[in-house]
């Protein structure tokens, strides 16, 4: 038998449900293997195992005692482990969103996701490290200390969910959740050679979610593949009354099972009727070869499988970076106004009122939140609101037209998540624009509010993953995770497991 | 596009940031970097495009203005360096 913590997740509910494992027992080999592993990749930031071995226990119990009656109802995700990045809320157990003003935060509630998830059976195994207040692109912003990609320990795991990331990699969970403002469930995903979906904005509640840039937050989930991630997105999306945003269109209940049935309906081209767009700004000079190859191949595939691919145009693309890098600093200088040493701890100086905001912020966030608060604090300054923040929320209007033209044409467009393989660590740590470069391709899909799903397709020479990424018009999930899906179906990328 | 200091001074002063002279000097230097980089936008005609307001079409939702329970006071209070009577306590804002 396939070892544990190499089952897919409905390979594992089947397992639990079927009484060929206990739910004590999968949540003890994600511990165990995390005990043995993760002071070398440093995914997590807290572990909770006696808060896990507590919900494993009770679902084990609410599992015999459905055995003995199967007419009562079971929760969908029951003793399912899951990992949290640390930049959701999950009561009375430490927030720190990868910083130091946040070091001692105790949510005393749980994110909407968190609640669902946890009502729908799951297991919470720990926090994962992240880039502080999600503001980077290779957790080497975190204050706790960089992750280390499980299939290069030299290497970075990408960001800011890199520890959700490494974590899913290295078989230390089996699914995590991540959030992504500009690309960072993403960019990690495509780096660690997982699969990562970004939701429509306002499909996930952001309740409980620590807000960056509130007009591109999501809350999206990484795993080892779509059919993974549906799972778990249908139990997560939807309507909260607690966040203004969230949509009211309905959630389709998604697994392997519902996934899977286009394909037998369509025989060899599953795919056959699909339009998938490969736009030309996403296929730049400074690629690298081995990426674009990798991701022409599966376009290629893709073709093989019915898809009927059209050459399309996204061309305010390059704007992406400077758009972004306006709108999201702007919105974190004010979102990050909250942390004054008043309401959370710690506190500088009790001097003045003054002192006390200047010192405890100057001291405790790091280099990059004080960067992009001092960026954002320009932009929306007297003088110059206009020219910055005033002209890219314009820009924004047409990278989304951009998008709005292409879905009139495709059903779905196919690109690049990033132009490289996950870089050293230490790469670009003294270079912040070239850092920012990096999410080129990832920023639009945000701008617009567009789902995206990063998924395998290929390795380079130096045996690090490769990914590629499909976007679709908003609240299109369920066909960015049928078609990866059906592309999972016929390949083996997303089996590869790091040597670790 | 090049900042001064003075320009650095007034943002960390209204970002109520306290910054090290090591620091102002390298953000003056990063941020002109960036502020110059984002200075392409300038080029697009945007005259008659709408900035964006909201990315996803919704309609305005409110909700029936009834009160109901928030969280507990204590459980709101306890991440705080330092309370007194149920509320945040900072230093004198008027002497």
């Amino acid at each position: 038998m396939t070892e544990l913590i190499d089952l897919s997740l409905s390979e594992t509910i089947q397992a639990l449900q079927d009484g060929d494992i206990s739910s004590q027992e999968l949540t003890l080999a994600f511990l165990a293997r995390t005990e043995n592993i993760d002071s070398v990749l440093n995914a997590y930031l807290t572990i909770t195992p006696e808060l896990a071995l507590k919900q494993a226990r009770q679902a084990d119990i609410l599992f015999n005692s459905w055995r003995r009656d199967p007419s009562t109802k079971i929760a969908p995700l029951l003793g399912i482990p899951i990992a949290v990045k640390d930049v959701l809320c999950v009561a009375d157990v430490t927030c720190t969103c990868g910083s130091r003003i946040l070091e001692s935060f105790v949510p005393p509630y749980n994110a909407t996701v968190i609640e669902r998830l946890v009502n729908a059976g799951a297991v919470l195994l720990g926090k994962t490290n992240m880039d502080e207040y999600a503001m980077g692109s290779s957790t080497e912003n975190s204050a706790y200390g960089v992750t280390h990609n499980p299939w290069n320990l030299e290497r970075v795991p990408g960001g800011s969910s890199g520890g959700s990331a490494a974590a899913v990699a290295a078989r230390l969970a089996p699914v995590a959740l991540g959030s992504d403002t500009g690309g960072s469930v993403r960019q990690p995903a495509s780096f660690c050679g997982i699969t990562g979906l970004k939701p429509t904005y306002g499909r996930v509640s952001r309740y409980g979610l620590v807000a960056y840039g509130s007009s591109l937050d999501t809350v999206g989930v990484l795993g080892r593949n779509a059919a993974d991630l549906a799972i778990i997105f249908s139990l997560m999306a939807g309507r909260d009354p607690l966040d203004a945003t969230t949509s009211d269109l309905p959630v389709h209940s998604l697994n392997f099972e519902t996934l899977t049935m286009e394909r037998t309906q369509m025989g060899e081209t599953p795919l056959r009727g699909m339009r998938v767009g490969v736009p030309d700004e996403y296929f730049i000079g400074g690629m690298q070869a081995e990426v674009e190859d990798a991701v022409r191949k599966a376009i290629r595939d893709f073709e093989l499988l019915g898809a009927d691919i059209k050459p399309i145009s996204l061309p305010h693309t390059e704007y992406a970076v400077p758009v972004y890098y306006l709108i999201a600093p702007a919105e974190a200088s004010a979102n990050l106004a909250r942390y004054d040493g008043v309401r959370y701890g710690p506190r500088l100086s009790n001097n003045s009122l003054s002192d006390l905001y200047s010192e405890t912020r100057g001291e405790k966030f790091g280099a990059e939140v004080k960067r992009r608060i001092m960026l954002g604090t320009y932009a929306l300054s007297a003088g110059y609101y206009d020219a910055y923040y005033g002209q890219a929320q314009k820009v924004r209007t047409l990278i989304k037209e951009d998008f709005d033209r292409a879905f009139k044409e495709v059903d779905m467009i196919a690109a690049p998540v990033t132009p490289t393989t996950a870089f050293p660590i230490g790469e670009h740590s003294n270079d912040p624009l070239a850092m920012y470069l990096e999410d080129v391709f990832t920023l639009p899909a945000n701008l617009a509010g567009v789902p995206g799903i990063a998924f395998p397709v290929g390795f380079d020479q130096q045996d690090l993953p490769i990914g590629m990424q499909l976007m679709a018009h908003q609240f299109h999930e369920e066909l960015l995770f049928r078609v990866t899906h059906t592309y999972q179906q016929v390949t083996d990328w997303h089996k590869k497991k790091p040597p670790l | 596009m090049s900042l001064t200091i003075e320009e650095v001074d007034h943002i960390a002063e209204l970002a109520r940031l306290k910054l090290s002279a090591e620091e102002k000097e390298l953000f003056r230097e990063q941020l002109s970097e960036i502020l110059a980089y984002a200075a392409r936008l300038q080029i697009l005609d945007t005259s008659s495009i709408p900035p964006t307001a909201r990315i996803v079409q919704t309609q305005n939702r409110l909700r029936q203005d009834v009160p109901r329970p928030g969280l507990p006071l204590d459980d709101l209070l306890r991440n705080a360096p330092d309370t007194e009577g149920g509320q945040f306590r900072v230093p004198p804002v008027l002497e």
